[in-house]
């Protein structure tokens, strides 16, 4: 017993304990045939112009920039 | 270090790996049976036959330009030995219905409304087409539908056909 104490031991045993959250096993995942609802129209935000132009404004005049506000299309992720 | 922190080392890794990997049909596997799969629509006799099989939903743009492509591909090869199975994974009838209705395809149709065969074959985009071998197993794998896939599959079709049987 006193053996797996070791601090190798333990180290190795809380390396694993930790990265086993960062498996697959261990994290909900939305497959390729499951994306129907985020494929809906209502999940595009740039679905309605006006409010993306009226959105694009407040955002040029507070940070004065403008542009490279993330992808077009709604979210299946398809191709 | 000793053989007991190897054995452990090794216990983690095997663990780390085993969480990583993928059951993906990959190119060299045998493609799981379609008239197993329990799947909505005839399945066509595709027994010493050339199959593309095109997994797509009707939420799917790509899937969308893919069809008359395959209709394409069906009138040019399905006298040579080429069969084309499009399996819809939607969950919705009616959306696969409507879907079939407009594009009215030449080749077979089904739909995998309990996704079991999807699950299995564990595609890793939609739409994912596989061009499986007379032998029955997956010669090509096809992630998605590009500008290019087409001129690719042609030439994948080809050199299949040009296999002895």
């Amino acid at each position: 017993m006193k053996t797996f104490l070791r601090p190798s031991v333990l180290l190795l045993l809380a390396a694993a304990a930790l990265l086993g959250g960062c498996t697959n096993m261990n994290l909900v995942r939305v497959q390729p045939w499951q994306r129907a609802a985020l494929a809906d129209y209502t999940m595009d935000p740039g679905r309605d112009p006006l409010a993306t132009a009226g959105a694009e404004h407040i955002y040029f005049s507070r940070e004065s920039a403008t542009g490279g506000r993330g992808v077009g299309g709604s979210g299946c992720g398809c191709n | 270090m000793s053989p007991r922190t190897k054995a452990c080392l090794a216990a983690v890794l095997a663990l780390a790996l085993a969480a990583f990997a993928r059951a993906e049909v990959k190119s060299g596997d045998a493609f799981p049976s379609l008239a197993a799969a329990g799947l909505r629509g005839s399945v066509p006799d595709t027994a010493g036959k050339i199959v593309l099989v095109d997994f797509w939903a009707s939420w799917c743009s790509p899937c969308k330009a893919s069809f008359p492509a395959y209709a394409k591909l069906h009138a040019d090869y399905a006298a040579r030995g080429l069969v084309i199975v499009a399996v819809s994974s939607d969950e919705s009838v009616p959306d696969y219905e409507r879907f079939v209705r407009k594009l009215a395809p030449p080749f077979a149709t089904v739909l995998d409304q309990g996704h079991k065969l999807v699950q299995q074959v564990r595609i890793p985009t939609t739409p994912t087409s596989y061009l499986v071998g007379r032998d029955g197993r997956v010669r090509f794998v096809h992630p998605g539908y590009h500008d290019d896939t087409d001129r690719e599959l042609r030439k994948e079709i080809d050199s299949l056909l040009a296999e002895k049987n």
